[in-house]
Formats: C-alpha cells, structure tokens, sequence
C-alpha cells in the first residue's frame, strides 16, 4: 500500500498536506479508494464553509457503496476540486495526486495531532 | 466457516478480491468491477456461480410435483433442455426463492436455486415431497460457470471446438448435456446479464481446467460487482433485495411469471395470491440529478411513498438507476424525488429495463 510519508493521515482515511500559504490541501488514502473500488460520484463541501475537525464535509460513491469523507482539521474551505467531481474515477487512478479540498486552518496544531504515515499503516 | 468453490484457487490466481457471499468466499472483483462490466456488455465474461445449487428431480410424479410446487407451470416445457424461471411461494405467497427448472423428461428435471436460500429450499422441497413418487439429490459436486457477452458463445466453442455441435442450435432458455471426455456437462443458453451467453454446469473436478481453457480464449473473470450492475441494468431482481418471503411476485414484478391458466391446476401460494396487496407496483428508477441511489431509499411520488429495492450506478448509462415499489398509479415517464442522505434528488419512473444486448432499453 502506498502511504507517502511526507502527508498527515487522518484514521477515518483522508491524507492532509500543509502548503507554504499555510492552507492544508485534503484528499483520500490510496488504501480508501483500493476498498472503495471505482469511483463515480464526489460531493465537495462549498467554499466559505467553516468545518470542525471530525466533521463529515464531502460524501465520496463509489459502485459499490457510498462514504463519508471527514474535515482531518477544522477551519473554512477555501477550495474544492472540481476537475475531480467531473472525473471521479481519477481518485482511483492517482489518490494522493487528486486533492478534494483545501481548508484555512483555525487551530494549526490540529494538523500535529493526525497520524505519520507510519501510524495510519499501523491503523489497517 | 466460509465455504469456497472449485474455483476458488483460480479466483487467488487472478487477482480476485475476495468477500463473503452468503456464507461463501466469493470474488467481488478482480481489479476494476466496471471495466468487467463493459466485457460482458461489449465483449464476452465469466462468472463464478458455483455457489448456486443445482438439484436433480427424478421420478414418476416429478412433473406433477413441479406443478404444485412452483407458480410458473412446467407443464408448457415440452422440448428437451427447455427452461422456466419461477417463484417458489410460501402458503401466504410470498416468495421463497426464484429459481430456474430445466426439463430433460416428463419424469427428470433439474432445478437451480440461490446460494442464500438452498438450505432452505431443500428443507421446504423435501417436506412437500410427501405424497409424490419423485426424489431430489442435491449435486454439489457440480460447479458452475457464466460466459455472458455479445461473443460469450464464440469464446465457448473456441476454448471447447467439439461442444459446438451438441450446443449451436439451443435457443434462449434451453441446455443441452454435452459429454466431455465422458463427463456430462448441461450448457444452458441462460444469464442473468441481459446478454447472450452460456452457463455451465460441470463436474467440480473440471472447473479449474474449464475456467482456465475459458481464460485463454479472451473471456475476462468477471466477480459479483459486476454481476450485480449487469443484472440491475437489465431489470432482473435478486433475491433477499427486491424480494423475499414478505413479498408476493405480484409487488416484484413478476406477474408474468404466474400461470393461472390451467384453473385446475393448485399450486402452494395460489389462494393467498388473491389477498395479497396490489397497491404498489415494480418499476425503474433513473436518477436524473447527479448522486447514487442504493436499496431503501424512500421515492416520493404524488401518490405517496416508495422505497427503492436496490440502486446502483449504472456503467452503461453512465447514471445511477433504481429498481423500486412504488405507489402502482404513478406511471412510467413520471417525475418523483428520491431522497439521499438529506438531499431530494429527482428521478424518473421507467419500466424495469435499462440495458439489454450492449443497448441502452430506454
């Protein structure tokens, strides 16, 4: 399985990335979409939406079944892939290359507390 | 402990991803659950489905059995190999299991039944057998293999070339044994696909070989996902999701396959038929806003509430479809909302078709 070591990992199987602006870019593990199978369907949240850490923002479907995707951090989604939502299927082919959204954190340090990649792999 | 079939090493040797299916091990995939889709739509698959039970009736009375027993008559097989799809009905109608009975001879018979419910089945079979001089046996040392697809059928007789004489002329819904190496296998031009294709049924000892002489003649392993797009696409119900022991066939759909025209004729189920409810009908859904319905979700519709039976995506169609009950006035081409997580997203009612022969039916 192919868990990047310079993301965070949420257990409920988001990966997050701090950028240089400050601004954590989120998507899904490759082990989420592998259980998922083919991807059909992603509901984004809407940009301006303020989220709390936990909260489930986006639903991602595949043929098989529908998930929820949570916010690994808390703060305001400040943008939402949209080339994504027209080709679902590319979170099959590419996980951590296809980001879903982007979130301005309110609490950094929520970003410390997800897991390495060696602690999410330690989870499955 | 789950129990595996013939194939079950062929599946491991293919990348299968394996889940449980009632009680057995069985591939939900084997990489990509849509591209096996479009094999079977476009090209030509293969399904294990040796979880399925095949019983074998023999005896003087089988065929007044049969008639008994089951809501779709056998008395209209006349011809070798035909077959007959029926619902097997509890005394209050509702329905046991859906099956499909092939015909050899007035007194021999070959029934095939769901994976879910055999025991079942077998249980009420045998205790409704008292009073007739007819036997079953229970063949599970047979496997069973689905070649489904537009060229399924050139794919078979390219791995097997000497099966094509015993197996070209069968039409739609008729086998024929063809003996390999003095081994007899039934060829049934059957599915559950909506395309056009083989299943097979053969000794357990051979399947491993037959799937892979299938394999080298360009059939794509094709797992239960797959199956149950292909089946949904085509409108066909599965048993234990659109229907069960609290459903009569009359709210599943499948009127059509309830023969009551010989009068005379008292099948288990017929009386009650009569008392069971005909306000809600079976229909197809097709999601016109963007999302993906699943099973039992509510339908509103101006006459009230449905609920969907199962839902999926549909690969062919690129959109997700539905199959639902739903109030029986509201008529096909008619717009209602089905609600999704916290949203209501519109649909509309179609007959219980969508894909048939690589084509979209709508």
């Amino acid at each position: 399985m192919n868990t990047p070591a310079n993301l965070k990992y949420a257990a409920s199987h988001e990966w997050a990335k701090s950028e240089a602006d400050g601004s954590i870019t989120i998507g899904i593990t490759d082990h989420a979409q592998e259980a998922l199978g083919d991807v059909v369907f992603l509901e984004l949240p809407t940009v301006g939406r303020v989220v709390k850490a936990g909260e489930s923002v986006a639903v991602i479907e595949s043929v098989k079944a529908a998930s929820d995707i949570y916010a690994p951090v808390s703060g305001e989604v400040i943008e939402a892939n949209g080339a994504a939502v027209d080709a679902p299927e590319s979170v099959n082919a590419d996980a951590y290359g296809v980001w879903l959204f982007k979130i301005k954190p309110s609490n950094p340090a929520e970003l410390d507390a997800l897991l390495t990649a060696d602690a999410y792999n330690a989870t499955l | 402990m789950p129990q595996r079939t013939p194939l079950y090493e062929s599946h491991l040797a293919a990348n299968a991803k394996i889940v449980d299916f009632a009680g057995w091990e069985m591939p939900i995939h084997y990489g990509s659950q849509i591209e096996e889709h479009h094999a079977v739509r476009k090209d030509a698959g293969m399904f294990d489905v040796s979880h399925m039970c095949a019983i074998d009736l023999a005896g003087p009375d089988a065929t007044r059995w049969l008639r008994h027993l089951l809501a779709n008559d056998v008395a209209k097989l006349t011809t070798p190999g035909k077959a007959l799809y029926s619902c097997m009905l509890d005394d209050g109608a509702g329905v046991i299991d859906d099956l499909i009975v092939y015909y050899f001879a007035a007194d021999r018979y070959r029934i095939v039944v769901n994976a879910g419910t055999a025991e079942k089945d077998i249980a009420w079979m045998r205790a409704r057998l008292v009073g007739f001089d007819a036997a079953l046996v229970v063949r599970r040392d047979q496997a069973m293999i689905a070649v489904q697809g537009p060229n399924a059928r050139e794919r078979f007789w390219t791995a097997f070339p000497v099966a094509r004489g015993a197996t070209v002329m069968l039409e739609n819904f008729q086998a024929a044994e063809w003996l390999a190496d003095g081994e007899a296998w039934l060829v049934a031009r059957t599915g559950y696909t909506g395309e056009d294709g083989f299943e097979i049924t053969l000794p357990a000892d051979d399947a491993p070989a037959a799937w892979a002489a299938l394999l080298a003649a360009g059939v794509k392993p094709c797992g239960l996902g797959a199956r149950d797009t292909l089946r949904l696409e085509a409108g066909m119900n599965l048993y234990g999701q659109d229907m069960d022991e609290n459903i009569s066939p009359y709210e599943a759909g499948l009127k059509w396959t309830v023969d009551l025209k010989d009068a005379g004729r008292d099948f288990i189920g017929k009386s009650a038929l009569a008392t069971r409810r005909c306000d809600v009908r079976f229909a197809g859904l097709l999601l016109l806003d963007k999302g993906v319905m699943r099973s039992h979700m509510k339908v509103h519709t101006s006459l009230g509430i449905g609920e969907t039976t199962s839902g999926t995506f549909s690969p062919s169609l690129n959109q997700s479809i539905a199959l639902a009950r739903i109030p029986a006035g509201i008529e096909n081409g008619s717009e209602v909302e089905v609600e999704i997580r916290d949203k209501k997203l519109k649909a509309k009612v179609v007959k219980p078709s969508f894909v048939r022969h690589g084509a979209s039916q709508l």
